[in-house]
């Protein structure tokens, strides 16, 4: 799947967490979560329960460290897609 | 000089309306919140009819931001939420401020926390699916749950207390807010509490054989507090709030002013003389009732309502006794006595909260509001009391001193005095 997809995609999952809704419309792969987005750091669990669902995916504890802007959420679910297939 | 504490704000979720406006014109019109629940007919209980307020869930995206709404799943906070939040507004408050109101705290107390939340808990766990919970449940989870959501939409940094004591919760939690401000500790608090009956704590009361069964078929005449028809009290759900305030401080910030808060007292029978985990002993209810009124320096003879807790269970006579001794006011003596749950049902940690606004409303209006379901009153309480004590019609009528108690199960009381503000 195609980084870009992910990337709108993600904006839909981030949206329910995100305060700066303004940024939220310009991210790229750079932009930190809790930063830029001004997400809540508590809730970075629940937007991988999220991305999980989604994508029926599973992140686990190790993956989901890695995690910190849109480029290695991307990272992270395209990794885990590729381990399931 | 000693300070005094004036109630500003109300806002409450109850069974028969949802928002001061509402509630007022039912109270008034004696509409009751009873409903028929064809589940609790599914899950064979004996009682098969709730105070459920119609509550939409969604209302509460007008209170809180996305993010904080988004994961909110509980109707008991929910219910909270939108009560402190009117009661704030209300009051002449704003929400979500910057500014953090270090004179202002919160005493807000529920029974159990939200059982909607822990079956999701349990189901998910029980599945071996416990990673999927997620951020937001523990908050939902914890009995200050409520005062936690609370505190932070309307920026309160004073004390944070949630109380719990039964049925006693609700005038228990107004009690405490009136006295950190008596104190000086806080200036101003936003007092209340909440409750939301599903079927698991419905189905506890229901097995205790204590809640209404015999009409199922006509809800609104099920709960029948002082009836010699009544047959137990009926589970009902909501939440009530207050903002109360120093009076000096109100005046200063031209807030408008519902009543007064005279004093109150908040004791136990010590589950002795008669009293158990589940029935009131008589001597700590009229020590609970005459310590209000001396804290509240007025006598017996001055109270001009009494609000009772009065369920529609065996205890409504043994009540009606111990306020006429408490009081020592009996027959034509006996002042007028009225009972909400006669429309709402019993709310449990909810019902003082409630029952209060309803007090502040009958003394800022001028009426009592009838107590429906009272056709038959129960010939004993007749002759404490007195037909005329005992109205089922809205009377018109100038309230200055109002006395309101519940009780709750670990023989807990709580009383308070209200007076028009003058």
């Amino acid at each position: 799947m195609d980084r870009q997809v992910i990337l709108e995609e993600l904006k839909k999952v981030l949206a329910p967490y995100t305060v700066n809704k303004e940024a939220l419309n310009s991210i790229n792969e750079e932009t930190s979560l809790t930063q830029d987005l001004k997400i809540n750091s508590a809730n970075l669990v629940d937007i991988i329960i999220d991305a999980e669902n989604k994508y029926d995916i599973e992140i686990d504890m190790d993956a989901a460290e890695k995690i910190n802007n849109v480029g290695s959420c991307i990272d992270v679910i395209l990794e885990k897609m590729k381990e399931k297939n | 000089m000693e300070r005094r504490v004036v109630v500003t704000g109300l806002g409450v979720v109850s069974p028969n309306g949802v928002g001061v406006p509402a509630f007022l014109n039912a109270i008034q019109n004696g509409v009751s919140g009873l409903k028929f629940m064809p589940r609790y007919k599914e899950l064979n209980f004996n009682c098969q009819v709730c105070g459920v307020p119609e509550f939409d869930f969604s209302d509460l995206q007008n209170y809180l931001s996305e993010v904080t709404y988004y994961g909110l799943k509980g109707s008991t906070i929910g219910y909270a939420i939108k009560a402190a939040a009117d009661a704030w507004i209300d009051a002449g408050n704003t929400l979500d401020t910057d500014e953090i109101h270090w004179n202002t705290g919160c005493v807000f107390g529920n029974s159990v926390a939200d059982t909607e939340a822990m079956k999701r808990v349990i189901d998910l766990v029980d599945e071996k699916q416990a990673r999927k919970l997620g951020s937001r449940v523990v908050e939902q989870l914890m009995n200050s749950g409520a005062t936690a959501y609370v505190s932070g939409l309307l920026s309160l940094g004073n004390r944070i207390i949630t109380n719990s004591a039964a049925c006693a919760t609700g005038s228990q939690a107004v009690l405490m807010g009136y006295e950190y401000i008596k104190q000086g500790a806080a200036d101003r608090m936003v007092v209340g509490s909440n409750e939301y009956i599903g079927p698991y704590v419905f189905g506890s009361f229901d097995s205790m054989r204590v809640l209404a069964r015999k009409f199922n078929d006509t809800p609104e005449r099920a709960s029948r507090p002082m009836s010699a028809t009544a047959n137990g009290f009926v589970p009902g759900s909501g939440a009530g709030a207050l903002v109360i305030e120093e009076l000096e401080f109100a005046l200063k910030r031209g807030a408008k002013i519902y009543a007064e808060i005279l004093g109150g007292d908040t004791n136990s029978g010590g589950q002795k003389a008669g009293g158990s985990m589940t029935a009131p002993n008589p001597q700590g209810i009229q020590r609970c009732i005459k310590t209000a009124l001396q804290n509240a320096k007025i006598s017996g003879e001055e109270v001009d309502l009494i609000c009772g807790h009065l369920t529609a269970t065996m205890a409504d006579k043994l009540e009606i006794e111990n306020w006429a001794t408490a009081l020592g006011r009996r027959r034509e003596d006996f002042p007028v006595v009225n009972s909400l749950k006669s429309m709402i049902g019993h709310c449990l940690s909810a019902a003082g909260s409630i029952e209060i606004v309803a007090v502040i409303l009958q003394i800022m209006h001028g009426f009592v509001h009838p107590n429906i379901n009272l056709e038959d009153p129960s010939p004993e309480i007749l002759d404490l009391a007195g037909e005329k004590a005992l109205p089922t019609q809205l009377i018109h009528k100038d309230i200055n001193i109002a006395a309101k108690a519940n009780f709750g199960f670990g023989d807990v009381n709580a009383c308070m005095i209200f007076s028009k503000f003058k």
